[in-house]
């Protein structure tokens, strides 16, 4: 489904250049569960912009779903990651001013779908926010306001959840019921979870786990397509 | 994203912030309202002005001494000495059989003051002859005009314009009545027997304040008005030509035969027809409305400027709002459309918020007196149309950057966790 080929993302920042991502081949099957670990700085978000079409890789081939992406147009772009992606971040991300059912009818309208209202609340009732449809997020809990944020990802029936660091705010209690419903999607409806964290317990819930350092993939504990590879990651 | 949608949007992001949304619509609705107010009262004075002149009767041609037209039209004494004209060109352009040409009537217009018993009043003393009514369309409400007769006899005998009427008489019957005329600061005082009183005359016409009495029985007593060489010079001779004359054609005859009598190349008079006056005033007016209209059309500038300015303030604001709309899909595209509908919209609520005050101000200030003056409002529809579509091209072309800027957002920057 997601097949990375030596994809590099250089920013340079006056004299000097970052590599934020180093050349990562990375190969991500339907229906997986990964979880990206690494230091702080290590290219984990910079990789997840890259896969969810909001960055552009600088160098390398980017294949989604068997498609050469990585010379789409920015509306094309704006479009397949509206349709094929969901993204869910540290911090909630959510619109002041709005109640939950209007957050997760976002997506949506930008698609122009019909029968938006349904929608948007059946995908609350999915995450288990049956009761809070007309909350503000002032009115939620972190967990709460969290899974607002999965809800309005999932909506669109995407192909692909990518979560950076969704746990980060959150105490472990609510931590695990949000692993457990990630760990759910997954197994019952087949949805590819990738998820960025910094913490082993976290991580477990994956099936795989792939390890960064210095913009490179360091270590992946599962990934046959990859292994295989003249370039693996396992150096 | 669907037109709605996007109104919608606009609608909440202006909602969320309801005053500041206010006083930004607020520089338009100033803007747009004092459009429609000023080109209405611009609009209304002109149809004033067209009005008066018509009011002065029908197909007329005015011939004034050079003289006479360029100091003030107060009748002072001054240009009458130094007017040109005499009743014998007015007698000669009745008799030269000009095509076209109806009737003629020459006057002496004075400034005098009328007195009734204890009661006087200033008043202009219209000397002239008995087609003078006709010519001029004024209707008598008692008594009589000046007759043919009256022209012969040279009898000291006045019809009074109905303010003076009043003024003088108080309601009484004035037919019969002797009015004394007062010339030249007293030192010429006539009697005269009054004969008739006009109709009150539509609009600010003249003849209301006017005392019309026979260039005949004048003209013998008041010697001032006679030139060294005994001619008696009038302020104005007034031509009526048939309806659907060539007005041009009968100006250019009574023009050279004027050159002819005055034995001069270049004419010592001005003339000019009814539709010359109602062209010049239209075009006083006209410029008058433009200059109005400009000055409205700065504060329309200007409330463009301050919708421009709140909506780079609301980009710079919304950043992470931006990155989040990218995230679920948001095409550049419809980033734009947001912007621009909001402005848009802010805009257009102001403009038709304007166009209501602009409206019901110039209604409220029709008849309305004003600096000793009734204001007279016309509210031109056009005005309306276009100070409209003025606060749409405001809100397109104010919302149009900061749209553009919003999509220059980068939506990683914006998610990133603060
Ligand atoms: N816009 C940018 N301009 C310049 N450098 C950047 C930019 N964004 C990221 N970087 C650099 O790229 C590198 C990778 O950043 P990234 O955000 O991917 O790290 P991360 O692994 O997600 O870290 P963390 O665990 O702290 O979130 C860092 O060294 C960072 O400083
Ligand atoms: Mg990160």
């Amino acid at each position: 489904m997601i097949r990375l080929q030596d994809v590099t993302r250089v920013y340079s920042t006056g004299e000097t250049a970052v590599h934020a991502l180093a050349g990562v081949n990375l190969d991500i099957g339907g229906g997986e569960f990964v979880a990206i670990m690494g230091q702080s700085g290590s290219g984990k978000s910079t990789l997840m912009n890259i896969i969810g079409l909001l960055d552009r890789p600088s160098s390398g081939g980017y294949a989604f779903g068997g498609r050469d992406v990585s010379q789409l147009s920015e509306d094309a772009r704006a479009r397949l990651r509206g349709s094929a992606f969901g993204f869910v971040f540290q911090s909630y991300n959510l619109l002041p001013r709005m109640t939950a059912l209007e957050q997760v009818e976002l997506p949506l309208i930008y698609q122009g779908a019909a029968d938006r209202k349904r929608r948007a609340a059946q995908a609350l009732v999915r995450v288990g926010l049956k009761d809070r449809i007309t909350h503000l997020p002032t009115e939620l809990s972190g967990g709460e306001q969290q899974r607002v944020a999965i809800a309005r990802s999932l909506v669109v029936n995407p192909l692909v959840l990518l979560a950076d660091e969704p746990t980060g705010a959150l105490d472990t209690a609510t931590e695990h019921e949000l692993m457990t419903l990630l760990s759910e999607l997954v197994d019952q409806q087949g949805l590819t979870v990738v998820l960025v964290t910094h913490e082993a317990e976290v991580a477990a819930y994956a099936r795989r786990t792939v390890r960064m350092r210095d913009g490179r993939i360091v270590e992946d504990s599962g990934a046959p397509l990859v292994a295989a590879a003249p370039d693996g990651p396992a150096r | 994203m669907s037109p709605l949608d996007a109104f919608r949007i606009a609608l909440r992001a202006i909602f969320a912030n309801r005053l500041r949304s206010a006083l930004t619509s607020l520089g338009l609705i100033i803007g747009v309202s004092s459009v429609i107010v000023l080109i209405a009262v611009g609009q209304g004075t002109q149809r004033g002005v067209t009005d008066q002149i018509r009011g002065l009767g029908t197909d007329l041609i005015f011939i004034e001494s050079s003289a006479e037209a360029t100091t003030s039209q107060t009748g002072a004494l001054a240009g009458l000495e130094q007017s040109t004209l005499v009743q014998g060109d007015a007698a000669a352009i009745a008799a030269d059989g000009i095509p076209g040409v109806v009737a003629v009537a020459a006057r002496v217009a004075v400034d005098a003051q009328a007195v009734a018993g204890a009661n006087n009043v200033g008043a202009q003393i219209v000397s002239t002859s008995s087609g003078y009514a006709e010519v001029r369309d004024l209707a008598i409400r008692s008594g009589s005009f000046i007759t043919p007769l009256h022209d012969e006899d040279g009898a000291l005998v006045a019809v009074l314009g109905a303010r003076v009427a009043d003024t003088l008489y108080e309601g009484l019957d004035p037919i019969g009545q002797e009015v004394r005329l007062s010339f030249v600061g007293g030192r010429i005082t006539l009697g005269f027997v009054v004969i008739g009183v006009l109709e009150e005359q539509g609009g600010a016409s003249e003849a209301n304040d006017q005392v019309f009495v026979p260039l005949s029985g004048t003209a013998g007593r008041l010697r001032f008005l006679y030139t060294p060489a005994g001619d008696l010079r009038v302020t104005q001779i007034d031509v009526q030509t048939a309806s659907g004359a060539d007005e041009q054609r009968v100006k250019e005859d009574v023009t050279e035969l004027l050159l002819l009598l005055h034995e001069t190349p270049e004419p010592d008079f001005v003339i000019q027809s009814q539709d010359d006056l109602i062209s010049a005033a239209t075009e006083v007016s006209n410029t008058l409305s433009i200059l109005l209209g400009s000055i409205a059309g700065i504060s329309l500038l200007v409330g463009g400027i301050g919708v421009m300015n709140i909506m780079l303030v609301s980009v710079t604001e919304r950043t992470r709002e931006i990155g989040i709309r990218r995230a679920v899909g948001a095409t550049a595209g419809d980033i734009v459309k947001q912007f621009v509908t909001e402005a848009l919209t802010l805009s257009l609520f102001g403009g038709i918020v304007g166009i209501a005050i602009g409206v019901g101000t110039s209604f409220a200030l029709d008849g309305r007196e004003l600096g000793g003056q009734e204001m007279t409002t016309l509210i031109q529809p056009w005005s309306i149309a276009m100070a409209f579509l003025v606060a749409a091209g405001v809100g397109f072309a104010s919302g149009s950057y900061p749209a553009y800027r919003a999509t220059t957002v980068d939506p990683i920057a914006a998610l990133r966790n603060e």
